[in-house]
């Protein structure tokens, strides 16, 4: 059942995507702010593991303890120096400042570590996998990760929509100026917003080092796969965006089992394809 | 009778000067060494990818993270038509214009659908379809690249020295072609709609000027000039690749620094944008990584300090312009008899 | 006499280079209603905006509770006990009713007004407190916009035209509900074109004309004609 194995691991992948996505989807939700950095600071967060990883010695999961606040901190710093000065109503300023970041990282990492390939080693767990059926096989760890997904994915709306500090995201971004009026620090509320981006980045660039190759450059690749899974599965809803991750792992993983060279190009096409037909997407969130 | 005047006594300098540089630079071939050209043609194709970026976002309010697609569009139609049909090289650069903005036109009606940065990535997104399908593309090098053919090389001209001169002149007469084209166009009718758009694009559109019917034309025509500027640097350097036709460090990443620095929405921004960048890369050429590290944070540093740029300093501080591209209006004398 | 709850002393407010406030003198004491009235444009709203910290001073003092709280941020300015009913009501449209008395309460100060109060003084709030937001009629909204107020124990609730765009009856409703809240210990600035409710309501009234107090004085002791000079300018 080679086809079946492949819809698998495209599946498994798009738990990933979705998580580059929530990051994303998750900011722009809060502040309309798109951070064009948001691949770097995944690679970011690989770079940080491996860090954590050869002072400490311990597993990347493990480590993923120490990297997530690492990140979060970073990310509320990040807001409350830099970005919080770039919000406003001109559409340039964020852009081009979170695209200098994105510059700035890239080539920070560059050159801290050089260009050289890395990778995390997380030990047998890697290769070990569990039949589900006749000829059908999942990876252990692929699946930790897509569960992980979900996990996040679950948690991040359980937050909004249970939380006070959810229902603080919510009404500044509705209306800033009355949310201060509740006695809310807009510049704190984005800054946490910011910070809890970081900390699903800080999990998506663990699962990414241990997954594959990572090297500074590979930051914009996983931006555009953030990107696509969340205009794929539609603007506003995090568990389309989750169903447009795995729509884009599947494609890639279809292209990749037609051509190798055609893994990136699948995605890229379909996801041209719901822009072209359908561009809220799948599942938008009806509301406005 | 009242009219619409342009001019002002800074742009009267500003055009003076411009013609007089025109002319020295013309005669560049015969008082500048090799090296000198090089860089000087290098500038010029800065400057014009420059401006074109400008234009796009500085005044229709487009940011493009890919134009770079352009660009490798440019390449790569030349690499074909001359490697393919034989085609002359400087012929293949002036059909690749029509031919990007051809290409703009089904890329435009899907990107434009996203908004604001959505908008930036999904231009981003075309640009890597770009690179991808080129890499598929085996007669003209696939993944590794291909080398213009030597044949195609002495077609141009005798010697090198004569071919070296032919792009140079290329370079300048393209570049002088983008910024006068520019000019016309903001001196225009349109052009005004277009400033209007820059300075506040919801009260432009509640005075009836059809926004996005002019974004979709600016940007058909950024691409046409962009498409034939990256002609131009493909056939200098005598080799493309997938990588480098569309890289986004070269072609989107300095040509946002050079606008951001220079100062966006002016049309004198990019040429000081462009001076600043090639001062800078002299000096620094050596650091590599370090030295891109240094103009992202001079790039936001710019961005959150002095969002007009150099140019918009100097000009705000003095009131000039380097081109006239004002609009004052000159009053007819009362005794007229005109009634309104 | 105790020291006056809010002071505004004389404030000058910009909107960049238009000046809208001149010199505005105003006091207001414990346990008071004071209405401001005036004309569309008078500068009735920066006022209460100026007080609840949205918009900075150009020029003047205020004091609360004999603090200066001139260049205090709007956040700051709820926690010392001042709260304000926007103009519009500007309820959360992306929360439930019940979420925006919620968030009202995130700055909550020790005081009387928890959720169960605010439900015994607006029931039609608790039958509905499920609802998104923009499904409330405009009466509604209004009272929730009170309620979300109210949420955060304020000493001063500042009410910025509570009638705009509502139907006499709903008008008078809320009104009746506004002794209610005084008998709390709280004190009130309504803000209207509505003369008469105002002049019900308050004790001392102040009539804003062009960013200028034009007249100032007690509900009962001034006459129609003093009020119509004030208010039109004429």
């Amino acid at each position: 059942m080679q086809w079946g194995n492949v819809i698998i691991q495209g599946v498994l992948i798009g738990g990933l995507y979705a998580m580059f996505a929530a990051g994303l989807s998750l900011i722009f939700g809060v502040m309309r702010l798109v951070n064009i950095a948001h691949g770097d600071l995944i690679v970011l967060a690989a770079y940080v593991a491996l860090m954590v990883r050869q002072a400490l010695g311990i597993d990347p999961l493990t480590s993923l303890i120490l990297v997530t606040p690492i990140m979060a901190a970073i990310g509320y710093a990040l807001q409350r120096g830099l970005l919080n000065r770039t919000l406003g109503d001109d559409l340039l300023p964020p852009l081009l400042v979170t695209f200098g970041l994105s510059v700035i990282i890239q080539n920070g990492l560059l050159e801290l570590f050089t260009a050289d390939s890395r990778r995390l080693q997380a030990g047998a767990i890697e290769i070990q996998t569990f039949q589900v059926a006749e000829g059908l096989w999942i990876g252990v760890l692929p699946f930790i990760q897509f569960a992980v997904a979900v996990i996040v994915i679950a948690a991040l709306q359980s937050l909004f929509y249970r939380t006070p500090l959810g229902r603080a995201f919510r009404a500044t971004s509705d209306d800033q100026a009355v949310a201060q009026l509740m006695g809310l620090d807009t510049r704190h509320v984005f800054a946490m917003a910011m910070a809890l981006s970081l900390a699903v980045i800080a999990i998506a660039g663990v699962f990414l080092a241990v997954r594959a190759n990572f090297d500074p450059a590979i930051g914009p690749a996983r931006l555009i796969f953030g990107f696509e899974a969340v205009i794929i599965g539609g603007l506003g809803n995090m568990w389309g965006t989750l169903a447009g991750g795995i729509i884009l792992g599947v494609s890639q993983a279809i292209g990749a089992q037609i051509d190798p060279g055609w893994q990136l190009l699948a995605g890229h096409i379909v996801f041209l394809a719901i822009l072209a037909v359908r561009p809220q997407g799948l599942f938008p969130k009806v509301s406005g | 009778m009242s009219r619409v005047q342009h001019a002002t006594r800074s742009s009267q300098i500003g055009v003076a000067l411009i013609a007089v540089a025109l002319v020295v630079l013309a005669l560049a071939p015969f008082w500048a060494e090799r090296a000198t050209l090089r860089l000087l043609a290098e500038i010029f194709t800065f400057v014009a990818l420059a401006s074109l970026w400008n234009l796009l976002a500085g005044y229709a309010g487009l940011v493009s993270v890919g134009q770079q697609a352009f660009v490798g569009l440019g390449g790569y139609f030349l690499f074909a038509l001359v490697v393919l049909l034989d085609a002359h090289p400087v012929a293949a650069i002036f059909i690749a214009g029509p031919v990007g903005a051809l290409v703009a036109v089904p890329v435009a009606a899907l990107v434009f659908r996203l908004r604001g940065a959505y908008f930036a990535i999904g231009t981003w997104v075309v640009a890597e379809v770009f690179r991808l399908l080129a890499s598929q593309v085996s007669v003209l090098g696939g993944g590794s690249g291909i080398s213009l053919p030597a044949g195609a090389v002495i077609a141009m001209a005798a010697s090198r020295q004569m071919r070296e001169f032919e792009i140079y002149w290329l370079a300048l007469a393209l570049t002088a072609l983008v910024l006068a084209a520019m000019v016309a166009l903001l001196r225009s009718r349109h052009g005004l709609a277009l400033t209007a758009i820059r300075d506040n694009e919801l009260a432009a559109q509640s005075n009836g000027i059809d926004v996005w019917r002019i974004k979709f034309v600016v940007y058909v025509l950024t691409a046409f000039g962009t498409t034939m500027i990256g002609a131009l640097i493909f056939l200098t350097k005598l080799r493309i690749s997938p990588e480098t036709a569309f890289s986004v460090n070269d072609w989107t990443a300095f040509v946002i620094f050079i606008t951001v620095i220079g100062g966006i929405g002016r049309i004198e921004g990019p040429i000081i944008g462009t001076i600043v960048f090639f001062v800078l890369r002299q000096a620094l050429a050596d650091l590599g990584s370090f030295y891109m590290l240094m103009m992202g944070v001079v790039a936001i540093v710019v961005m959150l300090w002095a969002p007009k740029g150099l140019w918009g300093l100097i000009a705000e501080r003095f009131g000039w312009q380097a081109l006239p591209l004002q609009r004052h209006l000159l009053l007819a004398p009362r005794d007229s008899g005109a009634k309104l | 006499m105790p020291d006056p709850l809010l002071e505004v002393r004389g404030i000058d407010v910009f909107y960049g280079d238009f000046q809208a406030l001149f010199g505005v003198l105003l006091c207001v004491n414990a346990g008071e209603v004071v209405t401001v009235i005036g004309a569309n444009g008078a500068g009735k709203s920066t006022l209460l905006k100026s007080i609840a910290g949205l918009m900075p001073l150009g020029r003047g003092d205020i004091l609360f509770d004999g603090a200066r709280i001139s260049a205090a941020a709007a956040f700051d300015v709820v926690k010392r006990g001042i709260a304000l009913v926007p103009e519009g009501r500007r309820l959360f449209p992306s929360l439930t009713v019940e979420e925006n008395l919620l968030i009202g309460g995130q700055s909550r100060r020790p005081g009387p007004w928890t959720l169960k109060r605010v439900y015994e003084l607006f029931p039609v709030l608790a039958e509905r407190r499920r609802l998104p937001a923009p499904a409330l009629s405009g009466g509604q909204q209004q009272m929730a916009a009170i309620a979300r107020a109210l949420m955060s124990n304020p000493r001063l609730l500042l009410c910025d035209e509570i009638s705009l765009g509502l139907a006499p009856i709903v008008v008078r409703d809320i009104y009746e509900r506004l002794p209610a809240i005084v008998a709390e210990g709280l004190s009130l600035i309504v803000v209207e074109q509505d003369i008469a409710q105002a002049l019900k309501a308050a004790r001392q009234v102040y009539c804003l004309q062009e960013g200028r107090i034009a007249l100032q004085g007690q509900a009962g002791e001034l006459t129609r004609e003093s009020i119509s000079a004030a208010y039109f300018g004429v």
